[in-house]
């Protein structure tokens, strides 16, 4: 059953991806113009001092840099044992407020940044926390959790309980049952999910305004350089290093899953 | 003869549920058991209980003399045939069959001819290199039957193994299944709930109801002998009649099953045989299953059905009937 769409239905679709994407060609554009204080569009002209410029003269990107990727690996790992964790808990018992205890799981990633932000930070003063790249990492792991958590359980559902008493039956132990059978069940789940996950932590900028005290992360840095009137393609040149860290994990995660089933989790 | 399996006084209750109530149940070294009875009847919780999935509330439970109770699955000399088959599929059959020995911490030299002669036994030779998914329907309960067998247990325990395969496959599969433990000698411990498996395939069997064992015996003792209706009625099918009826056509004057092949079918004009117990009614219903016709009269409010061979007779539906059976054939029961 196909029905053909209308012209004006074609038009439209073709206006809101174009709407979507041309801004992202714009970054790349951008990246090369000769003007450096404001965007003006069509450049004047074209160079690639930028990507030097970057490289040689701008000792203040590698710091933000290398704190987001801190920040996200350990998300990330955070992520994969807890998730991993809380998926198989919930999996497996059966228990009076299973349900509850799932949604606050899943909550995190649907409440708006903001508040958890603002929640964050004021649980931190309260505990008398000082703000540190270990804030960082916590405010991130409230949602990295949540992704990798809803990718294994997806997993756990489809893979049948009995293979596990199976393998006690055939002599194995705990540890060896999830090194030879759980672990190969959930190995893809947990590739896509750490993914989104480290994708995910990378670019997140609202929570880390809240828990991040003084240091900048990537994209705060990036924020705070829209400001400054002085090298402005360096920031583009910067958010195609960005795109690049945080689009290939996801296409990836993508690709992983795509013959297993799709997995809820990727809206944040 | 040596007991394999001893369940005394077993009882698992989730919650108020009993699952499995004060079962007490002996299965011989080198014995056909199948464990037989409706769905959450408690014949797989039993089975589990003596892999060690479970757990028992109360009650003691041997393997060959030793206490399980407690023991983790992979500490006792027993295997599974689940129900689901359970293959792993990210290994190769054959990685499936040789499961049981890597863990053992075989090399891979040993445990390679071993997997293959197991995958022999179940005529899956030279499938090792498939994955679980290129498998047929027929073929997965065989790889699942190499992959328990190749630890040889000293018990193998089938949770209705042949109930997702289709009528023919599973009578190919229960015939080898009774030569394959013939030839190995081992306790097979077969759940069911095909009657007609069970009584083909056991040497003994426990038929269980809500949790509990109601009766227990050779095929032919609880086909033959039921005592009660919930047995006369499950294994195979019967005409339960109440002590006043029984007694009124010469029987014991108790609740009685006469199993419906038991019984010869008249017209209502041809008298029966001296010392036949007989009883006239209209006929309600026929009918025809191929070898045989069942046949169903009203004497009275109680409901009898015969079972004769195709075309042996015919009647009119409302035409009265005289059926006719020899009084050795009542069995009197002990509970209605």
């Amino acid at each position: 059953m196909r029905s053909e769409a209308g012209v004006g239905l074609k038009l439209g679709a073709a206006a809101g991806l174009l709407f979507l994407h041309l801004p992202l060609v714009l970054i790349f554009v951008y990246a090369f113009t000769t003007e450096e204080k404001s965007y003006q569009f069509p450049p004047p002209g074209y160079t690639t001092r930028w990507f030097s410029a970057a490289w040689f003269d701008r000792p203040d990107i590698w710091p933000p840099l290398i704190l987001s990727l801190k920040v996200a690996l350990i998300a990330t790992v955070l992520a994969l044992i807890f998730g991993t964790l809380a998926a198989a808990a919930l999996h497996r018992a059966r228990f009076y407020g299973r349900d509850s205890i799932s949604l606050l799981f899943i909550l995190p990633i649907a409440l708006p940044g903001i508040i958890t932000g603002i929640a964050l930070r004021s649980a931190f003063d309260i505990m008398g926390l000082p703000f540190s790249t270990w804030t960082i990492v916590l405010g991130h792991a409230t949602f990295t959790i949540v992704v990798v958590y809803n990718n294994v359980l997806a997993r756990f559902r489809r893979t049948s309980q009995s293979m596990i008493e199976a393998s006690m039956d055939l002599g194995a132990n705990g540890p060896q049952t999830f090194r030879h059978v759980i672990l190969p069940q959930i190995a893809s789940a947990l590739l896509a999910g750490g993914m989104l996950a480290f994708a995910l932590s990378f670019d997140e900028v609202i929570v880390t305004t809240f828990t991040a005290g003084q240091q900048s992360t990537l994209p705060i840095w990036m924020l705070n350089e829209l400001l400054r009137p002085r090298q402005r393609p360096v920031t583009n040149v910067v958010a195609i290093i960005v795109i690049a860290v945080t689009f290939l994990p996801i296409l990836a995660a993508y690709f992983v899953t795509r013959e297993g089933e799709h997995t809820a989790g990727s809206g944040k | 003869m040596t007991t394999a399996v001893s369940l005394q006084q077993v009882s698992r209750h989730f919650g108020p549920v009993r699952a499995v109530d004060n079962v007490t149940l002996d299965i011989a070294e080198g014995e056909f058991f199948a464990l037989l009875g409706p769905s959450g009847s408690g014949k797989t919780t039993c089975l589990r209980l003596i892999a060690g999935f479970d757990q028992p509330t109360s009650g003691h439970i041997e393997i060959f003399g030793e206490t399980a109770e407690g023991l983790p699955p992979y500490k006792r000399n027993v295997n599974t045939v689940f129900q689901d088959y359970a293959l792993f599929p990210h290994m190769t059959v054959a990685q499936n069959v040789a499961y049981g020995l890597m863990i053992k911490g075989l090399a891979r030299t040993e445990r390679e001819p071993k997997a293959e002669a197991a995958l022999a036994m179940v005529k899956l030779s030279g499938f090792g290199s498939r994955r679980p998914s290129q498998l047929s329907g027929g073929q997965r309960p065989r790889v699942a039957l190499a992959r328990a067998l190749v630890n040889q247990p000293k018990v193998l325990l089938l949770d209705e193994p042949l109930g997702a395969l289709d009528l023919k496959l599973r009578e190919q599969m229960q015939e080898e299944l009774k030569a394959l433990q013939k030839q190995l000698g081992i306790s097979f411990v077969f759940v069911t709930h095909d009657q007609g498996e069970a009584l083909s395939m056991a040497d003994r069997v426990a038929i269980f109801n809500e949790g509990r064992i109601v009766q227990a015996g050779t095929p032919a003792d609880v086909y033959e002998r039921p005592r009660s209706r919930f047995v006369a009625d499950f294994v195979g099918s019967s005409n339960v009649m109440s002590p006043g009826f029984s007694a009124a056509h010469g029987g014991p004057n108790a609740w009685t099953s006469l199993r419906p092949e038991k019984i010869s079918v008249l017209k209502a004009t041809q008298a029966p045989g001296t010392g036949l117990g007989s009883a006239d009614g209209p006929v309600i219903a026929m009918h025809y299953q191929g070898a045989v016709t069942r046949i169903v009269i009203m004497a009275g409010d109680t409901r009898l059905t015969a079972a004769i061979a195709a075309g042996a007779a015919h009647f009119a539906e409302g035409e009265t009937a005289r059926l006719v059976w020899s009084k050795d054939s009542l069995v009197a029961m002990e509970s209605p």
